[in-house]
């Protein structure tokens, strides 16, 4: 059993839990993931390791409550305990090296997931550029952690309530045309933002890198749930991302394999607010 | 000789009645197995309480009566652990039921599962000399039944000597694993079992459904290990919390075993792989088994299932998938693209199957799986085959007849066709020798790779086998980890 140590409401969609877990936070690194099993009827799901204290033995989770599970994992207090809490898994990113100048971006909930694998990048001796994006400014999160390890620092909205109005892309696009010199784009968020991050880089040929959300089941490489085209091949996102080449990923199958249990996904959601209320 | 003997006796007497007025020493008709109490087809393919219903005691004295204890018994050899057969049957036949258990228990230390999933008409059955003329003797069926009685009459546990103070980490608590730490625990060893889910057994839980191999019988011989003293800590996935040099560099073990199995699924190289409502068999079984998606919304893991689905394979898993299907309400039909005699899957789950309503194409080869603009399975375009020459494996090459092509009407496809070994542990461990099928390789008799200290054995090694190969290779390492520590 994992306890949750403290907890954090950072909107009202997003929550950030700080799990005892200390075999795994003496060893993850940045961009390396947890599977979930909150208790014994629950699913198996994947949250990126947002932070960690190595000791404290600690390990921080930021998630957007958009199903049953997330909501669940929303409702655990301080105190409360999960069943199962397995990691890390898939590969590190590789921000120990230095490319030189680097953008990260951060899409709705990928902010999170950004900031650790931004914060190593900056530690290895790279320039960071930030853009964290969303659609509306209560939806920025991670504003103040992003910014201070930035060299410079953007942010966008999709209705212009905060930052420039507009995407991720608007921003990065006029970096690009600006003629600056960017050696490597890191994106997490929504597929349709990767997707369109990788198209606005592409022909600049900016190396692209974006981190995979595909559906996984066991995160270990056993069950082939997770499985992505990148470059017309078939890879397993658990073991063999879930960072991939930006410009060699099939977004649409994707956004595809992403939509495979909405049904059920509905059910369960309507399951979880007939028990607790709040419908959605 | 004795067998020729054996082999012109009945024809002598038995074939051509020369001598009309001849005495009537007929021999008996050829014996059958006493048939094991099923639940019925029909019903049982909406449940998925288990199908084989097990020997009552009256029953299993009955067969075992049978056994004629042979003075040179070839049915030990054909089991790969050497169950003392003989010696177990006869215990059977007199109505000592516990002493039968135990002298198993002396070999295989999970025989509730053996008794059940063996593939025993190629192993202990295929040889047993009774069998020669009749049905072999039902030892799958007996071994089944008394570990059954000694459960539910509570097993004593065996004596432990004294420990030794040498500690084992094994990796993976699948019937690799667990036998060899139980072997190990046995001769006095530390054993703690790394396990990468949050249940042991592997294949044995996330794969093999509950109406084959009930869980609790699963449970049930893990528990009894973890009396004896093996620690199994879940939610460890090695090579990534903890690599093997450091389990053995920091953590104090003094020799390691690797048990990982071999659950990567292989998809097949056409198009369509990628379309929802594809699913490997690991998948869809492990959603089923381990996650029990079956009791959906009640449990939070969901599960598809289509009208009609393809399972593209032919052995224990595309069975266990094909079955699995049926339970969930679908149609399933199993593609294969040899012929029915080259089924490698157990001859009483095809007899299963088959009797539930599962329907078989033979001979034929998916090449396309068909999908809609929102990525749906609606169809899957296949080609009829035709044997030809033997290939390596002896069995005649399925070839395709040209122009044979069809599709197949479904909309959920299962890619049983195989697993290979799962690349964190060789990846994460500096020194291993990988086969070119990514297996590790080691040395046949000590069962140690080319890491001094660290052994392997079961589907990591052989690729994917049986339960009891598995088994046999865990106890091959334990007695090779006492030899390497008592060097
Ligand atoms: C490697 C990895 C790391 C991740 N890290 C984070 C993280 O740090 N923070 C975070 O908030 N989320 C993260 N996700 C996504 C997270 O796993 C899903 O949001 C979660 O599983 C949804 O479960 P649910 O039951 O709450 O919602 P569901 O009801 O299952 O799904 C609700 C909606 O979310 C979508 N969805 C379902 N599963 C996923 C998924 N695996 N990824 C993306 N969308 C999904 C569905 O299409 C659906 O529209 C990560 C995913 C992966 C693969
Ligand atoms: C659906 C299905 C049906 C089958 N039916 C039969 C049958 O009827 N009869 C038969 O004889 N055989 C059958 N088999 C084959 C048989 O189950 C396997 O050959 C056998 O289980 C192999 O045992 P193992 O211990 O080597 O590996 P596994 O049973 O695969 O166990 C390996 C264990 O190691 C764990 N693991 C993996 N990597 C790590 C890691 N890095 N760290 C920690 N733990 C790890 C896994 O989670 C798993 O629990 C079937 C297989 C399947 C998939
Ligand atoms: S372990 Fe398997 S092969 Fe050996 S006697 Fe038992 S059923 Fe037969
Ligand atoms: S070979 Fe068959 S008949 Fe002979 S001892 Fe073994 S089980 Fe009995
Ligand atoms: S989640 Fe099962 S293989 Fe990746």
């Amino acid at each position: 059993m994992y306890e949750v140590l403290d907890k954090k409401i950072i909107n009202e969609i997003t929550k950030m839990l700080v799990v005892q877990a200390p075999d795994i936070a003496r060893v993850c690194k940045p961009g390396q993931f947890v599977m979930i099993r909150i208790n014994e009827t629950g699913e198996r799901f994947p949250l990126t390791v947002a932070d960690f204290d190595r000791k404290k033995g600690t390990v921080t989770i930021t998630f957007q409550e958009v199903g049953k599970s997330t909501r669940l994992l929303g409702s655990l207090n301080v105190g409360d305990k999960i069943m199962d809490f397995v990691g890390p898994l898939g590969k590190p990113s590789p921000s120990d090296k230095v490319f030189g100048t680097i953008v990260a971006i951060g899409g709705g909930c990928g902010s999170a997931i950004v900031y650790p694998v931004a914060r190593a990048f900056k530690e290895a001796g790279n320039t960071l550029i930030t853009i964290n994006g969303a659609r509306t400014m209560d939806l920025l999160i991670y504003r103040e952690e992003l910014e201070s390890i930035s060299d410079e620092f953007y942010e966008t909205t999709d209705d212009g309530t905060c930052g420039t109005h507009g995407f991720v892309t608007t921003v990065l696009g006029d970096l690009i045309k600006q003629g600056r010199k960017i050696d490597l784009v890191f994106a997490v968020g929504p597929v349709p933002m990767m997707k369109f991050v990788a198209k606005t880089t592409e022909e600049a040929k900016i190396h692209t890198m974006v981190s995979l959300n595909s559906i996984m089941v066991d995160g270990t490489g056993m069950c082939g749930a997770c499985r992505v085209s990148v470059d017309g091949q078939m890879k397993f996102a658990c073991v063999d991302g879930p960072e991939f080449d930006g410009h060699k990923v099939d977004f649409d199958e994707l956004m595809a394999r992403l939509n495979a249990y909405v049904d059920q996904e509905a059910v369960s959601n309507e399951k979880w607010a007939s028990e607790h209320g709040g419908a959605e | 000789m004795t067998n020729k003997e054996k082999k012109a006796a009945p024809k002598g007497k038995g074939k051509p009645p020369t001598k009309k007025a001849a005495p009537k020493r007929k021999r008996k008709p050829p014996t059958k197995k006493i048939p094991m109490p099923e639940q019925d087809a029909k019903k049982r393919s909406h449940n998925f309480d288990e199908v084989a219903l097990g020997y009552t005691a009256k029953q299993a004295k009955a067969e075992a009566a049978k056994c004629i204890q042979c003075r040179n018994p070839k049915c030990i050899s054909g089991c790969p652990v050497e169950v003392d057969i003989k010696g177990f049957v006869l215990l059977v036949a007199e109505g000592k039921f516990m002493e039968a258990a135990a002298m198993i228990k002396e070999t295989n230390s999970l025989p509730a599962i053996c008794g059940r999933v063996c593939p025993q008409e190629t192993q202990c059955e295929a040889t047993c000399i009774y069998g020669i003329r009749n049905e072999p003797i039902a030892i799958g069926r007996l071994e089944r039944f008394v570990s059954d009685y000694a459960r539910l009459h509570g097993e004593p546990l065996p004596e432990l000597p004294d420990k030794i103070g040498k500690k084992i980490a094994v990796i993976g608590a699948g019937p690799a694993g667990l036998t060899c730490a139980g072997d190990l625990t046995n001769m006095g060893y530390d054993v703690t079992i790394y396990e990468a889910f949050h249940k042991p057994g592997g294949v044995l839980i996330y794969g093999i459904p509950e109406f084959r191999l009930p869980k609790d019988v699963v449970m049930a011989e893990v528990e009894f290990l973890e009396k004896l003293g093996v620690e199994i800590k879940y939610n460890h996935v090695i090579g990534k919390i903890r690599t093997i040099s450091e389990l053995m560099e920091e953590d104090g073990f003094n020799s390691v075993f690797i048990g990982s199995g071999a659950g990567a699924p292989n998809f097949m190289r056409i198009a369509g792989m990628n379309l929802i409502n594809v699913f490997s068999a690991n998948e869809f079984l492990t959603r089923v088994n381990l996650m029990k998606a079956y009791k959906f919304p009640e449990y939070d893991t969901p599960v598809k299932v289509g009208k009609r689905i393809a399972i593209i394979g032919g052995g224990n898993v595309a069975m266990d998938a094909a079955r699995t299907s049926l339970r969930l309400g679908a149609e399933a039909m199993i593609v294969y693209r040899r012929a029915r005699e080259q089924l490698p899957a157990r001859l009483e789950e095809v007899h299963h199957a088959e009797e539930e309503g599962v329907d078989f194409n033979f001979l034929v080869n998916p090449i396309e799986v068909l999908g809609d603009e929102k990525g749906s399975v609606i169809g899957m375009k296949c080609i009829r085959m035709e044997l030809g020459e033997p290939d390596d494996s002896g069995r005649r090459r399925p070839v395709p007849i040209e122009g044979s092509e069809f599709d197949l009407d479904v909309d959920m496809v299962i890619v049983a066709i195989g697993n290979s070994p799962n690349p964190i542990i060789p990846e994460s461990t500096p020194g291993l020798k990988i086969s070119r099928w990514g297996t590790i390789e080691i040395n046949e008799e000590t069962g140690m790779t080319d890491v001094s200290g660290v052994f392997a054995g079961g589907d990591i090694v052989t690729g994917a086998a049986t339960v009891i190969s598995a088994m046999g290779a865990g106890k091959r390492a334990a007695r090779g980890i006492h030899d390497f520590l008592n060097k």
